[in-house]
Order: structure tokens, then sequence, then C-alpha cells
């Protein structure tokens, strides 16, 4: 990829100019630093230790004392916020990665190969798409047994041949450039090739898929959690605190609603920010505006 | 279009065939062994190997899976290990709650999302237009078991307008039993003049239908409107623009027409969302279908049923999404000759 030689007064104005006329991946990158720095200074943030049960001042509501309220074993719900926030993170990281390491070898060799392994990898996929979606990851968690990576694993496998499809209609674009055409002239190896050209000309579209399957991934995992298929009882998770709060959410509304906001709100800044890197990194891609 | 259509039923076949290979590898060789399972607890040895002779689950994995296809073929899926009923007959009668839901929930978002997506297209750049644009973005973000709790709480909770969960009152159960025609509530107390309990089954569907409506409304009006805007830079558009046709005729006489396809590929996507999401609403809700079939099933071991269950909604979403593959050669003229 060219570089091209700016200095930086110049590099200045156009990030202004870009960041002016972008202000919703402003917003996006605005909450999702607030939710990252709370996930990691949890400990010093947090004024109650997260799993401490304090009977006497179950279900209260938001207080100078206790910001969001406590739950129904009078457990700090901010503190719970700021540390099921690691977990939520997580899980979104680990997903997108799984499905990234499975689907660009995938994509790459069915892109470039193209022919046979082409045929069969992209109907394998085909059948990974058949289910409607959330229910194959159920169906694998079911499998495997609940629990937290299970759940990762289950969501990253479903992810990953929405994430090869893309990556082999990159390699068939990339395939014909004159660049690897050249390649091929100077007898270069097919592996050199591939690995060295190839691959990191296709992966832009990638990383643009992978940013807006991220918070996707978040959303799946609570969903996940709150069916009692994720996260299990001493983890801290958004999911499964809501799932918690459906015994007394009726008349003790941030137990629940708490939580979901916190989803709401991580979920958008994602998407945001992957509308925003896919404006940056691919303008010709870009939605239709 | 004989072709295409023998393509496309010859594809459908190896998926379906993949799909249910998948389960096999999900139930057979991921899953802990099944007569355990079945058993409960810790049974000794001699009865795990008993049990495993009587299902068939000691022979090699092969002579498993030609088995295995063959009765999901033939529709036996099985019995359920708590109801000891056969898992086809349950998934059958609580399709019916599921279908009732998603159905009308497409109709609902169809009806609201395609009319706003046109017109944020047409009105492009509006303030319409961007208002419509923020609201899918911040839609796709809502987790659908909260926007559920949320309802529940303001509607039943705070307002107490509507029921909380399940499908009808037990009183009516009791007084105005429902007769089982179609397995559709709302059709079938119509159809047996029970007002009551069409009154009844209206206002327990009126929650989750208004969930699942506004969980998909954000993807429905954003793939409208982007396809409509597609549609609007044809070259035969521009041409009518050209020609200085009125605007109406070039939007209702023109562009219209060719949306009916994006119709129907909405369809085709947005019925796996719904049948997805249902899995969580219906949980929430209580709803007795197939969604909250899978998650209870699963909760309790009964992997016959979750098994069947899933399945049966991955069968279902490839032939609805077959079904929308038919419609296109008949809306679409150039795929009849292609």
């Amino acid at each position: 990829m060219a570089t091209y030689i700016m200095d930086w007064p110049t590099r200045l104005v156009r990030a202004r100019a870009f960041l002016g006329q972008n202000r919703l991946f402003v917003l996006g990158a605005a909450i999702l630093l607030l939710v990252i720095s709370g996930a990691l200074l949890a400990p010093w943030i947090a004024h109650f230790e997260p799993a401490k049960i304090v009977m006497s001042e179950r279900l209260s509501p938001p207080s100078a004392e206790h910001l969001m309220g406590t739950d129904r074993f009078g457990r700090d719900i901010f503190a719970r916020l700021l540390y099921g926030a690691r977990i939520s993170l997580l899980v979104g990281l680990c997903v997108v990665l799984l499905s990234l390491v499975l689907g660009i070898p995938v994509g790459l060799l069915a892109g470039y190969l193209g022919g046979r392994t082409d045929l069969i990898l992209m109907r394998l996929a085909d059948i990974f798409l058949a289910f409607p979606p959330l229910l194959l990851p159920i169906a694998i968690t079911a499998a495997l047994g609940p629990g937290l990576w299970n759940a990762v694993i289950a969501l990253g496998v479903t992810g990953f041949p929405g994430i090869a499809r893309i990556m082999r209609g990159a390699v068939l674009r990339v395939r014909e450039e004159l660049y690897i055409g050249a390649a091929r002239t100077m007898g270069l190896g097919q592996l050199h090739i591939l690995v060295r050209h190839v691959l990191p000309n296709s992966l832009t579209p990638v990383i643009v898929a992978a940013s807006s399957d991220f918070g996707y991934a978040i959303l799946a995992g609570a969903s996940l959690s709150f069916i009692g298929l994720g996260a299990q009882a001493p983890a801290i998770e958004w999911g499964l605190m809501a799932a918690d709060s459906r015994v007394d959410f009726l008349d003790h509304w941030w137990t629940a609603l708490i939580p979901g906001l916190a989803i709401f709100l991580t979920v958008l800044a994602l998407n945001l920010v992957g509308d925003g890197l896919r404006d940056i990194l691919d303008p010709k891609q870009g939605r239709p505006e | 279009m004989a072709m295409h259509l023998v393509q496309r039923l010859l594809m459908i076949v190896g998926v379906v065939l993949g799909v249910v290979t998948i389960m096999f590898v999900l139930s057979r060789v991921l899953a802990p062994s099944p007569a355990e399972l079945m058993l409960g607890g810790r049974p000794p040895a001699e009865m795990i190997a008993k049990m495993n002779e009587e299902l068939g689950l000691n022979k090699p994995l092969a002579v498993q899976y030609v088995s295995f296809i063959g009765n999901v073929l033939r529709g036996e899926l099985g019995n359920s290990l708590l109801t000891k009923r056969p898992v086809a007959q349950e998934v059958i009668e609580r399709f019916g709650a599921t279908f009732e839901l998603t159905t009308l929930a497409m109709a609902l978002v169809l009806l609201i999302g395609i009319p706003i997506g046109i017109v944020s297209a047409v009105k492009h750049n509006s303030l319409i237009d961007n208002i419509v644009r923020t609201v899918s973005v911040a839609g796709v973000a809502i987790p659908s078991f909260i926007l559920a709790m949320a309802l529940q709480i303001l509607f039943y909770g705070v307002l107490g307008w509507l029921p909380l969960q399940g499908r009808v009152d037990t009183s009516i159960l009791l007084d105005h039993p429902i007769k089982p025609i179609t397995g559709l509530f709302l059709v079938d107390s119509l159809l047996g003049g029970n007002w009551e309990g069409f009154l009844s089954a209206l206002a327990h569907i009126a929650l989750p239908l208004f969930a699942l409506t506004i969980l998909l409304l954000a993807t429905v009006t954003r793939i409208t409107r982007n396809m409509m805007i597609e549609v609007l830079k044809e070259e035969y558009i521009r041409t009518a623009f050209a020609y200085g046709l009125p605007r109406a005729t070039i939007y209702y006489r023109y562009a219209l027409k060719a949306t009916l396809i994006p119709v129907l590929t909405v369809i085709g996507l947005t019925y796996g969302y719904l049948l997805g999401g249902a899995v969580v609403i219906e949980t929430v809700f209580d709803w007795p279908g197939l969604g909250s079939f899978v998650v209870s099933s699963i909760a309790q071991n009964d992997y016959p049923a979750s098994l069947g269950a899933t399945l049966f909604l991955a069968v279902a979403y490839l032939m609805v999404n077959l079904i929308v593959d038919l419609l296109y050669a008949v809306v679409d003229p150039r795929l009849r000759t292609a």
C-alpha cells in the first residue's frame, strides 16, 4: 500500500476535516472509549465489590450511594456494569478474531484457487448461512454445553462463513490486478504471491465487515447468556444481569434496563465506529448515499 | 426458467443435507453421551451400554449417520425425553404459535418498513431521511430481550393495558376453549365464533408482536431504502426524468414496480431474523412456540427435542427462501429467459 509523505500540519487539517464530517464516528469512538476505560479502571471507579451480597440493601433504587441501584442480592449495579463490560468486550473481540482466523484462509483459498476448491468451500459456507441467525450458535452451544467460552466458539464458527465470502470477493478482484500478474511473470512462488501480495490487498473489506460484526457478537453473546447458554452464574455479564432481573424487573426497572442500556450504547458505538471505518478505509464500497 | 428451478431445487436439497449433517455432528459427535442424559444422574456402565445398544449408538458413526438421515427424511425425530411423545408431533403443534407470531410480524414490518424506506430514498438527505437513518442505526443495536422487558414494564407494569405473557388467558381455556383448526389462535377463535377467545388471543399477541416488529423494522427500512436508491440510479429512471415525466409518475409507475423484487429479498432475509429473534422474544413472553421450546428443551437436557426443533426451524427458513426464489422468476421477466 502506498504511503504518502505528508507534513504534520496537513495531516492535522485533514484529520480535523474528517472528524468534522463524521460526527457520528466521533460520538461512537467517544462512547467506546468510555466503555473501555470503565472496563479497565473498574476496580478504581467502583466503590463497591461487584459480587458483594448485602441483603439489607436489596433492590434499592438508584441513589447517591448506589448510582444505578442494587439487584436482588443487594449487589451494586454500577460496579457490576463496569466489571461486566470486561466480559462483553472480550466476548466480542474473541468472536471476531475467531471468525477472522477461520474465514480469511478459507476465503483466500476459495478466491485464489477458484474451480472446484472454490465451489466446495462456498457450498460449505452456504450451509452455515442457511440457519436462521442465532439458531446455529444456540445449537452448537447446546451440543458443547452451556458456558461463556463455548458460546464464543459457537458465535465465531457461525460468523466465519460471512467473513470467508467477503474475503473471497475481494480476492477475486485483487487476483486480476496487474501487479499480481507482474509478480507471476517474475516467477515468484504461489505461496509468496498469496501471502505477500493477495492477502494484504484484500483485507480492507474484511476489516470493515469485522468491525460491524463486533457489535453483533456482543449482542448475540448477551442474548445467549440471557437464555442461559452463555456466561454462568458467578460470572458478571450484562446479558446474565438482565436474566437475573427477570424475577423483580417489573417493580424495579433499573435491574433490567440499566444493563440493557449498557449493551445498547456499546453496540451502537461499535456500529457507528464501524460505519465510520468503512467510510475511511473503503470509500468506494461505502453505503449508497 | 425450468433450468433455474431445477438448479435451485438441487441446491436446496444439498443445503438441507448439509444442515442435517451439521446437526448429526453436533448431536452425536460433540454432545455428551445421550444415553447418560436419558438415564440421568450417574448411571452404571452396564446401563449406559444397554441404552446405547437400544438406541443404536454402539454402531459405527457412518452407519449411525445413514440411519439418522433416513429417520429425518421420514420425519422421525425421536421421542422427547421429557414428555416421551414424538418430537415431530410436539414441533408441529408448537409451530402454529411461532408461525402466527412471525407471519403477523412480517406483515406489519413490511407494511410499515417499506413505505418508510421508499420515502427515505426519494426524499434523499432530507430531514425525514436523516431521522430514518439515525433510528435504523440505533434500532439494530437494541438487545431483543431488553426491548421485550421494557414493553412489559410499560404496558403491563405501569399502564396495565396488556397481559404480561402467555398466548391466552387461563379463564379462556376453561370457559371458552379455542377449538384447534389451523393452530393459529386468532384464526381459530374467529372461525369458531369465539369472540372472547379472539380478544384474549389478540391482547396476548400484541406485545411480542410489537417487540418483533420494532426489532426488524430498522433492518427492513434500511434494506428498502438502499435498494430503492439503487433503482432510482437506473438508466430508465434517468431517461424518464430526462423526458420530463412528472415525478409522481416516475416514482409510482416505474420505480415502485422495480421495488417488488427488493420486497421479496427483504422477506427472504427477514424471515430468518424473525425466526432467530423469536427464540428470545418467545422466551421472555412465555409464548408457547418453537423458539421457547428450543430454549426450554436445551435447559432440560432434552436433546432430541432441541435437535428436532432446530432442524425444523432451519428447514422452514430454507423453504421460505425457496419460495422467494421461485417468486423472483414470476416477478422479474429477466430471470425467466435466463
